[in-house]
């Protein structure tokens, strides 16, 4: 078991690809608040979810790897609520390209496609040519999800989405559909198709309904893009975090330095001080560690610089558990009993002690998490994860250990004080 | 024993330090960082040549402070900056020095500094209440001499203690209270309480054999020994994390220092109020009670 652990702890380190915020990988935060003024309470939720949605593609557009775009509501301590978009964008450390990428209103488009794509003999291009009809978002009035009831083209309750257009709108609509009927006009948001319906008669009403065996999430989602690209919520940068990549490096080379370090120091400590005990412990206090890196690696928790002191911290907090343990068996065995049952009732009796020490350690954690920015946010996770790992680590695998080796005449090496009978 | 009979100095040393703390406080004021003011923090390094603190003043007349940082970088805090506006700040130093990199740059509106602001002062009280609830409900079958809200009580006062000294120390030195620091704090509470129950449960597991075998003895008897036996236990726990955090300190990046710097001044605070304040302060409890 001892050698399996250490195996994985070797190879989670080296080859492990350990999730890095944005203070060890470089990167910048940017916070906008959404000026929901104008919005509907009721429509305030879905908007927000499209304004993320909208923000997320065009990032993904650049390439960023692993974005993260929230939203974030928050009311608890402010009065008023206030609606905001958090934006993470790693590996990004030029500001100014990163709220460029942000900045612009979403656009809404409706595109011809030509019908004559051209194949070049030989091989096939594939390039489906788009003409501008000059109908946009701003003559959207509102888009609506439907459910065909009955015998639309023989398919009972398929949703659809429902469009309606301004008077201009209208008109303008009932033009390129009356000249371009069996042609694909093509609905672009963002410079990117979401859907190629076929125009199928000419439209007048100035509504239409997109139909194209859409799943009723799928028609959810047009209808949330096409509102958004109709009503944009004007968005306002209140905060920005960039980090450069030099800085992060640092902080990540000598987090690990002492890393080891507190390791090596501790268990020489113990062992100095407990003897064989001690020498289990530190064995225990691996494993442990390795546990955590594994916990981290496949959760996964974003790495921050507080995250990794974190973690450092509750490399002694988990020590804790183990002293009480050992101190207490010093005690049982002070008190006349052998070796083995000192070990059971050290365990049983320190139980209560960790047990109430590591909840109140998970209470400080649980607030932390609630405060934080993402920052903050990693510092809290690691250390209650480290707190857990450490009730398990004590409890099961020391006591394994210890009973394993808790015969008489091995109690030769317990302790530097050793004990009196 | 040794603690317990010397119990008016401890506690009244310990008084000392929290009203020094508060007075430092009072008098130096804190370095509050953007995090809860709102504001602009830029901080540069240069390759060569770095310019002068003076000169970089002349430059960034608005700035609020320059500090430098490192043997290479300043550090620069203004007011809330918009994007433009910090194009333009970097431009011009920029222009002053061409081999200055962006090291890092922050920029907090006021509304957001505001609301951290008051979410930490929330938090730290959260905190503090769920202490004493948990801690009361633990120890609520163990309520003679002293019942179980004091032990809550008391723990409280050791946790203020814990906080109130990392804050004196800050001010004493002019470090920044950023929302880093809030979260040294909040770390602070969680474990240093532990110490504080470890030695509330060795007295109630005495107290109630006590009651078991029929046996009477004064209060701070029973205290006494409990700290004794536990003692060794509470100064390991403490040293281990000790090393830890002295390990961050020296080997760890600058990002973190003044974090890890917080932390480290809680454990030992948190460490001496477990052992010298809290137990003292039990007894004093209870030898009032009776007197009632």
């Amino acid at each position: 078991m001892l050698a399996a652990s250490i195996g994985l702890g070797y190879f989670l380190l080296v080859r492990g690809d350990f999730k890095l915020g944005l203070d060890l990988a470089g990167g910048t935060e940017l916070i906008y608040e959404a000026d929901t003024g104008d919005v509907s309470p009721e429509d305030v939720g879905s908007s927000m979810q499209a304004l993320r949605d909208v923000i997320e593609r065009r990032v993904n557009l650049f390439g960023v790897s692993e974005p993260v775009v929230q939203v974030e509501t928050s009311s608890l301590v402010s009065g008023s609520e206030m609606h905001r978009l958090v934006v993470e964008l790693p590996g990004v450390t030029d500001i100014n390209e990163a709220v460029r990428l942000i900045g612009e209103t979403p656009t809404l488009e409706f595109k011809l496609l030509t019908a004559d794509v051209a194949t070049t003999t030989g091989t096939t291009t594939i390039g489906s040519v788009f003409t501008e009809t000059g109908l946009t978002g701003k003559y959207l009035e509102r888009a609506r999800l439907e459910f065909t009831g009955g015998l639309v083209q023989g398919i009972a309750n398929e949703p659809v989405v429902a469009l309606e257009f301004n008077s201009e709108g209208q008109e303008l609509f009932a033009e390129i559909t009356r000249n371009n009927i069996g042609s694909i006009l093509a609905i672009f948001l963002d410079g990117e198709p979401i859907s190629m319906p076929v125009i199928r008669e000419e439209i007048i009403t100035g509504t239409a309904q997109i139909s194209g065996g859409f799943t009723p999430d799928e028609a959810r989602e047009l209808v949330k893009n096409l509102n958004f690209g109709a009503l944009p919520i004007p968005i306002e940068l209140v905060s920005t975090q960039s980090i450069g990549p030099t800085l992060g490096e640092e902080t990540v080379q000598s987090g690990i330095l002492a890393g080891i370090w507190s390791f090596a120091l501790i268990s020489i400590f113990l062992i100095f001080w407990y003897r064989l005990p001690g020498v289990i412990a530190s064995v225990t206090l691996a494993i442990y560690a390795v546990l955590n890196l594994a916990l981290f690696l496949f959760i996964p928790v974003t790495l921050t610089a507080a995250g990794i002191a974190g973690f450092i911290l509750s490399v002694g907090i988990a020590v804790d558990s183990n002293i009480l343990v050992f101190e207490r068996i010093k005690e049982e065995v002070r008190n006349g009993k052998s070796i083995r049952d000192a070990v059971e009732t050290g365990f049983s009796r320190a139980w209560t002690s960790i047990r109430d020490a590591n909840i109140t350690g998970l209470i400080s954690g649980v607030v932390l998490f609630w405060l934080g920015t993402s920052i903050v946010k990693g510092f809290a996770l690691t250390l209650s994860i480290g707190i857990l790992t450490s009730m398990l680590t004590a409890v099961v695998i020391a006591r394994t250990f210890l009973l394993a080796i808790s015969s008489e005449k091995i109690s030769r090496f317990f302790y530097l004080t050793g004990f009196n009978k | 024993m040794f603690v317990v009979n010397h119990k008016k100095i401890f506690v009244i040393l310990s008084a000392l330090l929290v009203l020094a703390s508060i007075v430092l406080v009072f008098v130096r004021g804190l370095n509050i960082g953007i995090d809860f003011t709102g504001g602009a923090l830029l901080e540069v390094s240069y390759a060569e040549n770095m310019p002068d603190l003076e000169s970089v003043k002349v430059l960034v007349p608005e700035a609020e402070s320059i500090r430098q940082v490192g043997a290479d970088g300043y550090s620069i805090k203004t007011r809330f900056l918009t994007d433009a506006e910090r194009e333009e700040l970097i431009g011009k130093l920029i222009e002053q020095n061409s081999s200055m990199t962006v090291k890092k740059f922050s920029s907090v509106g006021p509304v957001v500094g505001q609301e951290l602001r008051n979410k930490s002062i929330l938090a730290l009280i959260i905190l503090l209440i769920a202490t004493i609830i948990y801690v009361a409900i633990s120890f609520r079958k163990v309520s003679k001499p002293v019942s179980s809200l004091w032990y809550g009580l008391i723990a409280i006062v050791t946790l203020m203690h814990d906080v109130i000294i990392p804050v004196g120390v800050f001010a004493l030195f002019g470090l920044q209270v950023d929302i880093l620091f809030v979260t040294a704090l909040l770390a602070i509470l969680g474990f240093s309480v532990n110490d504080t129950i470890v030695i509330f449960d060795r007295i109630r597991e005495q107290l109630n054999d006590n009651k078991e075998n029929n046996i009477l003895e004064p209060f701070g008897v029973i205290v006494g020994r409990s700290l004794t036996q536990t003692m060794a236990r509470s100064i390991n726990t403490s040293l281990t994390v000790f090393i830890a955090l002295a390990v961050l300190l020296v080997l760890g990046g600058e990002a973190t220092y003044t974090f890890i710097l917080a932390l480290a001044i809680g454990v030992v605070a948190g460490s001496y109020s477990s052992i010298f304040l809290a137990s003292p302060l039990l007894v004093y409890i209870a030898s009032w009670q009776k007197k009632k």
